[in-house]
């Protein structure tokens, strides 16, 4: 049965604070806008010299629109802030954190309660962050959880090792951009042995028209440790389109635990393209839980790289595409040793002249044995209008392997919602009721404040849909 | 005249830069003399567009996997006809058991036999003539369907070229409300070393109609290369019924293109097949294109991969209007170092409702160096829709390998009866126990080299 009408006011991304920034590197994106941030961040030399060979890489590659959508040509790279910050040091405490920040979160909803329970709230406004607590009990374990500028400056001999290898800079034209302009995002490390109880969690907020963000981030698992991560987002709307795109790289040591929990809801303007990569080494797990509502054009295809033997991934991803948008979500499980899994589980849901797009990619090479891998994407539409796509691409090499993919693409029938009128629903609860089901087998697997958050979401859409 | 056409002679010059003689050389005048002024243009036409078309690059979505390299055209020249002794060897080695309704016989783009089994035929109006006469007798309709499709799937150069030096092939018109209970069938030979052929059929089955036809594509040596560049066009109009089947057992040295569309109209039903044994690099473009409600099309594919093999095949279920079904079902055995690719799409334009669509690959991996890739795909852009796709590649059932094993059958016929059950599903599909026989001794007989 549904739940009491919930709700939700979705201006609460609609505000915007009055701007004042500390330091701004202008429009457009140059050299000088490199060596801004660079001299602005006091980064060291090697830094330096990585952006600006990252910026050389994005400037030579074209954009991807041979396969990816046109609506990237609507990105005016020159109109973009690369690099805003109104403070170089995250506030530690919380006395610290700026009134009208503060404010924000109460806009958007976020109770007091659960930001107490919390393990650690990193607040990204602009590209720094602006609010760093981690709860005692998990820096006691030994858990590093920072801004990825303060994992660069305090804990280079982990940060080095590791940043810019799962995804290297040339990986893609925005991976690209990210490595040279990057600010902002989360640095975690987790040693050896421990289980990190309570998620981590950011949240993200761009608040600057034209500007886009680049948060660069970079978790590191132990040998045997577990750590969940959660990131959500909303943004205010503004009059041109943002441009958000972000860099993640897990690593996932021998017998290690990651799961990366996202619910991106960017406002309607912003091109969401974000790179996300894991390593998983032997017996380590890998699990992205992706799930898409906002942006106007998300590009995003989690993937985990399966490198030790009897490495899993996972990806569980829900994709919602209303008016106007484009979800181009997916996965890559790059198979690189015996008796790894990978698991890919993709809902998709078109609403009006919503597009939602599955593109995966798995690939088992030669002289593996015993890897296995499993796609199911579902699509479901829900007008006459909305359109839905799935363009995976399986290769596998040699004997002793077993890739299977599935896809199904449907509509809520018009006997459910029939039947459920005869009942007393309205047809917009009737239909969020189906919608609900569809994905409720996978909801079911987020952490319950997202599953709650995307309940509500989902009843939201659909009371827009019919009728 | 277009100037832009070299003069025959200039054959003998090797342009360096592009591939080979046949692409410098565009259509032959003496070829070209034989054609009707109209069919004459359309070649020219198609040769300035042979050459303004890019060659594909590895980063084209519609090349992704395939082995771009593999397209150097360079060294195939212009089959040349094939002497007398050839030609009666060939008829000979064309014999076989089927029972047709007529049957041609080509060499080298050259027609070297037809026999109308069922004379009753030509009374009731069908039309099965070698192409080069259609296009003189019956303008009217060949004009009107003569490579009017948009090639979609990447091949538009290839079928530029083969609109070019086309000069062979079968044209089959079914009148309305006739049954044609026999196949009709064509065999082409290919003969002589780096020969070029553009086999062509084109088949129009009226109204309430019911044809069946056979393609038979064939090397007379199986280890010299050649070049084939096919194009097969099928239209069937309102409640028309036509099962088609294309036999690709070109040389293993052979690069070879296929390149079909079908177009199926209002309650009429299209059954393609297509068996692929030769070859050293094949790539099939088959689209159907459902324009009238209550189409159906079946689309079957069954690949022997071998050795270096590649087969490279792109597909379109294009549902354009309401209440059509399409079925899809390919399969894929792979040993040695062979490859495939499929890239499957199932469209469903915007009002196609009620569409009802089914995509199904599987890949057979035989061998730890065979390499099998799929791609397959939806676009739907309506709703009230029931899509799905599948795709697996996995190995032979090691239990099923085992019993078989316990039973005293040796390892390599037990293989084989393995992977003939699972090709044999595609063939049961045809419903047609005579040709489904004729397919199954082909495989058997690729099997046994």
């Amino acid at each position: 049965m549904p739940t009491d009408t919930i709700d939700i006011d979705r201006s609460v991304g609609d505000f915007v604070y009055p701007e004042s920034h500390e330091f701004d590197a202008g429009y457009g994106l140059t050299r000088d806008t490199v060596n801004y941030i660079v001299d602005v961040k006091g980064e060291p030399d090697w830094i330096r010299e990585f952006r600006l060979k990252a910026l050389d890489t994005f400037l030579s590659k074209p954009l991807p629109t041979h396969w990816a959508s046109r609506d990237l040509e609507a990105i005016h790279f020159d109109k973009i802030r690369y690099y805003l910050a109104n403070s170089q040091r995250p506030t530690r405490s919380w006395d610290e954190v700026p009134d009208d920040v503060k404010r924000t979160f109460e806009r958007l909803g976020i109770p007091e309660q659960e930001r107490k329970f919390l393990a650690g709230v990193e607040a990204q406004f602009d590209s720094e962050a602006v609010y760093s607590n981690i709860k005692k009990a998990v820096g006691e374990q030994g858990v590093i959880f920072t801004g990825s500028t303060e994992g660069l400056k305090n804990h280079p001999e982990i940060f080095r090792k590791w940043f810019g290898k799962v995804i290297p800079t040339g990986d893609n034209k925005f991976s690209a951009l990210n490595s040279a302009v990057f600010s902002g995002g989360s640095f975690i490390y987790v040693p050896p042995g421990v289980k990190v109880k309570h998620p981590l969690q950011a949240y993200f907020r761009i608040n600057a028209e034209n500007f886009g963000q680049f948060e660069r981030t970079l978790i590191i698992a132990d040998e045997g440790s577990e750590v969940m991560y959660m990131e959500g987002c909303t943004a205010p709307k503004f009059e041109t389109a943002t441009l958000h795109s972000a860099v993640v790289e897990l690593v996932a040591m021998k017998g290690a635990k990651i799961q990366y929990v996202t619910v991106q809801n960017w406002s309607p303007n912003v091109f969401n393209l974000v790179t996300k990569r894991a390593l998983a080494h032997e017996e380590a797990e890998v699990k992205w839980i992706d799930c898409n509502i906002g942006s106007r054009l998300t590009m995003k295809y989690p993937g985990v790289v399966l490198k030790g033997r009897k490495a899993r991934g996972e990806v569980l991803s829900i994709a919602l595409a209303s008016n106007g948008q484009h979800q181009d979500t997916g996965a890559k499980m790059i198979h690189a040793a015996d008796e790894t899994t990978s698991n890919i589980i993709s809902k998709s849901i078109s609403v009006g002249t919503g597009r939602a797009t599955y593109r995966g990619l798995v690939h088992v090479p030669r002289h593996l044995k015993h890897c296995k891998n499993n796609t199911e994407c579902d699509a479901l539409l829900i007008n006459a209008h909305s359109r839905t796509d799935t363009y995976p691409a399986i290769s596998v090499r040699g004997t002793g392997n077993a890739v299977q993919h599935e896809a199904s693409v449907s509509q809520v029938s018009a006997e459910q919602i029939f039947y459920m009128q005869q009942r007393g629903l309205t047809e917009g609860q009737a239909m969020s009721l189906s919608v609900n089901g569809f994905v409720n087998d996978l909801v079911r697997q987020f952490p319950m404040e997202y599953s709650v958050e995307l309940k509500r979401l989902i009843d939201l859409e659909m009371e827009g849909s019919v009728g | 005249m277009s100037t832009a056409i070299a003069p025959n002679e200039e054959r003998t010059r090797i342009n360096r830069d592009d591939s080979s003689l046949i692409l410098t050389s565009g259509p032959a005048e003496q070829e070209n003399h034989a054609f009707a002024g109209w069919f004459k243009q359309l070649r020219f036409e198609a040769w300035k567009a042979f050459q303004e078309t890019p060659h594909p690059v590895r980063t084209d979505e519609a090349w992704r996997f395939a082995t771009v390299k593999a397209l150097d055209l360079s060294g195939f020249t212009r089959a040349l006809p094939v002497d007398e002794n050839t030609a009666a060897d060939l008829i000979q080695r064309s014999a076989s058991g089927l029972e047709t309704a007529g049957r041609m016989i080509f060499a080298n783009d050259q027609l070297l036999s037809r026999e109308l089994h069922v004379a009753a035929l030509e009374a009731q109006g069908v039309i099965w003539q070698p192409l080069d006469q259609a296009v003189h007798e019956h303008e009217a309709l060949v004009s009107k369907h003569f490579m009017t499709q948009e090639i979609v799937l990447g091949s538009k150069k290839f079928a530029a070229l083969h609109q070019a030096s086309v000069r062979a092939g079968t044209f089959i018109y079914i009148p309305k409300n006739t049954e044609v209970a026999l196949p009709l069938e064509t065999l082409h030979w290919m003969h002589g070393r780096n020969s070029s052929l553009f086999p062509h059929t084109l088949i129009i089955v009226g109204e309430n109609s019911k044809v069946t036809v056979i393609d038979r594509f064939e090397s007379a040596d199986d280890h010299e290369p050649g070049f084939a560049c096919g194009v097969n066009d099928l239209y069937l109009e309102a409640g028309a019924k036509l099962t088609y089947v294309n036999v690709q057992n070109w040389s293993r040295q052979t690069l070879a293109f296929q390149i079909n569309s079908t177009v199926v109209g209002r309650d009429a039903s299209a059954v393609n097949m297509a068996l692929n044994l030769g070859s050293r690099y094949a790539r099939t473009e088959s689209v159907s294109r459902l324009v009238g409600q209550g189409g159906r099309s079946d689309m079957l594919a069954l690949s022997v991969a071998e050795g270096a093999q590649e087969f490279d095949q792109r597909t379109l279920q294009d549902h354009r209007k309401p209440d059509t079904a399409s079925d899809l079902l390919y399969k894929n055995s792979l040993n040695d170092q062979a490859r495939t690719i499929f890239a499957g799409l199932i469209r469903v334009e915007p009002g196609a409702h009620h569409t009802d669509a089914y995509q199904k690959v599987r890949n057979l991996l035989l061998s730890d160096d065979a390499e099998a890739n799929s791609m397959p795909g939806l676009e739907i852009l309506a709703d009230d829709v029931r899509c799905t796709h599948g795709a697996t590649s996995g190995q032979m059932d090691e239990e099923e390998l085992f019993y078989m094993l316990s039973r005293g059958i040796p390892r390599r016929e037990a293989q084989q009866l393995i992977v003939f059950g699972f090709l044999n599903e595609v063939i049961e599909r045809l419903g047609n126990d005579s040709i489904a026989e004729e397919l199954r001794a082909l495989v058997a007989r690729k099997f046994a080299s």
